[in-house]
């Protein structure tokens, strides 16, 4: 049994369907890239592996256990913009990641403070903001406000990290760079990752199985009428090559009657 | 070139600034003459020189009665009734707007009950004060409260509503409770907004300290306002006025530098 399991996951707002029947399971230290076109509900199921949203049908179980309806420090989570908070300096950013839960108040104790602030300057060091650690993200750069974002998700040491777009609005050479790091980091925990992204070469670069979300069925007349679903399962690892296994529930035409 | 795209220099910029300050010194000047000069003991319009006599001897006498000097006496009075009020309204208005911002129960429970009471004139529900609180301090301050706070309460609960939900949700998978998510995360990025917002209400605010002073009190600018009226003392009055809005000048200068010591973050966004 895969370690998340996604059981006939459907997801509605409203009357408009937006996942339909979408079943998956991952095993633990996966990193899945997901695709598709715009509005087919990459994102939404982003939102329910988060447990921001409840699915209108279905089941979402890490481990075993079922999601209990709200976010908590099993699943970290990188957005495109504002994942940082813009009123703590960028070495607050990270210590914030250990204090915000340490209690009701979310205020590190004192002697806990020290060593926080410690493992804090020896992240920025590694991702090579130390010195800008006294700034506030605003005045830092896309791609070093999205390794902030990332080093303050990984210092909560969630066992599943999700990443919305994390590099949607960076250029190529820092998208490249993003890349690199976060493919250290990955090598150096056993994190299991989901990657929505848009852009296809970095879907098969990073990842080792990419998921593409597409409707399966259209009503030209209603657009609307039907939600998407994992159309394909590819598996990823050397570039996809040439592990492309068809699934077997594909609409597409299977040359190889596999 | 289009007029939305022109823009003066610097000295000429200042020039402007200090354009209309100065053509309403003139005006006043020349209306003061031509009074006097049909009737020399017209009261409305005190030439400039006595204005400043009037000044100095204000800030300066004490009252022959009491021993104190009563401008400065009208101006500790005000500004603590102000202050309080304020104060009270700025508390209530963070903590009200905080809750209604964040927790669905409590925006469900109070914003359109909030929004329905901010609709209530205050002043019109000033003789009920009067009458439940006396005409003590605690009426002014009772109205000056009640005047602005919920003006704060709906602009605060709007800004904390507004803040990214990704923020809230990062600090979520981050372990916060929802205490720690309003201590943490929403009250530091509200607090550079209560300030912009007590300075907006500053305005209301000296209002309803002046009407209220006006109608029943024993000491205050307001007060002195209304009680040299009765004997057409323009000098004093303008000079009391140009006083208030000095003073409401640099608080809302002092507040807005407070905000940038204080709120660094916020002006790098």
């Amino acid at each position: 049994m895969g370690f998340v399991t996604v059981e006939h996951v459907s997801q509605k707002y409203g009357k408009r369907p937006i996942l339909d029947n979408v079943s998956l399971e991952v095993a633990e230290g996966a990193f899945i890239s997901i695709v598709g076109a715009s509005g087919c509900g990459k994102s939404t199921f982003l939102r329910l592996l988060l447990d921001q949203e409840r699915p209108t049908r279905g089941e979402i179980r890490v481990d075993g256990i079922p999601l209990q309806g709200e976010p908590n420090r099993s699943r970290g989570i990188v957005f495109q913009r504002y994942s940082t908070f813009p009123h703590m300096t960028v070495r607050d950013n990270l210590v914030a990641a250990e204090g915000l839960g340490a209690n009701l108040l979310g205020i590190l104790p004192r002697a806990r403070r020290q060593s926080a602030r410690a493992r804090a300057n020896a992240a920025l060091e590694r991702i090579g903001l130390a010195h800008v650690a006294d700034q506030y993200p605003a005045t830092l750069s896309g791609g070093m406000q999205q390794r902030l974002a990332i080093a303050q998700a990984l210092a909560a040491k969630p066992r599943i990290l999700l990443l919305d777009e994390p590099f949607g609005a960076l250029d190529p050479g820092t998208r490249e760079r993003m890349h690199d790091f976060l493919q250290d980091l990955r090598a150096e925990t056993n994190m299991t990752v989901f990657m929505v992204t848009h852009d296809l070469s970095e879907a098969f670069k990073l990842g080792d199985r990419v998921l593409a979300f597409d409707k399966v069925r259209w009503d030209p007349q209603f657009p609307d009428a039907y939600g998407a679903t994992i159309t394909y399962d590819f598996d990823a690892r050397d570039g996809g090559i040439p592990y492309q296994i068809l699934k077997e529930d594909t609409y597409v035409l299977d040359p190889a009657g596999s | 070139m289009r007029w939305i795209n022109k823009t003066p220099g610097r000295p000429f910029a200042l020039f402007l600034t200090v354009l209309p300050f100065v053509l309403l010194m003139i005006i006043y000047a020349m209306g003061s003459d031509a009074r006097r000069a049909a009737n020399p003991a017209d009261k409305l319009l005190p030439p400039p020189s006595q204005l400043v006599d009037t000044a100095a001897r204000l800030v300066s006498e004490p009252d022959r009665r009491s021993g104190e000097i009563l401008f400065w006496k009208d101006t500790a009075s005000s500004l603590r009734r102000l202050a309080i009020g304020v104060g009270l309204a700025a508390s209530l208005g963070l903590a009200f707007g905080l809750l209604i911002g964040l927790l669905p129960v409590a925006h469900a429970g109070l914003n359109s009950f909030v929004a329905v009471i901010s609709m209530v004139p205050p002043l019109a529900i000033l003789p009920i004060l009067f009458i439940v609180f006396g005409l003590g301090e605690l009426s002014k301050v009772a109205l000056i409260t009640i005047g602005i706070t919920p003006f704060l309460i709906r602009d605060l609960s709007a800004r904390t509503a507004e803040l990214p939900s990704e923020q809230i949700i990062k600090a979520q998978t981050l372990g916060a409770s929802s205490l720690a998510i309003a201590l943490r995360v929403a009250l530091p990025q509200i607090l550079p907004r209560l300030i912009q917002a007590v300075r907006l209400s500053l305005g209301p605010a000296w209002l309803f300290l002046i009407a209220a002073e006006a109608i029943a009190s024993e000491d205050g600018l307001g007060y002195r306002i209304f009680l040299v009226r009765r004997y057409l003392a323009m000098d004093v009055i303008l000079t009391y006025v140009a006083w208030i809005t000095l003073i409401a000048f640099v608080l809302d200068w002092c507040l807005a530098r407070l905000s940038r010591r204080l709120f660094p973050w916020a002006e790098a966004a």
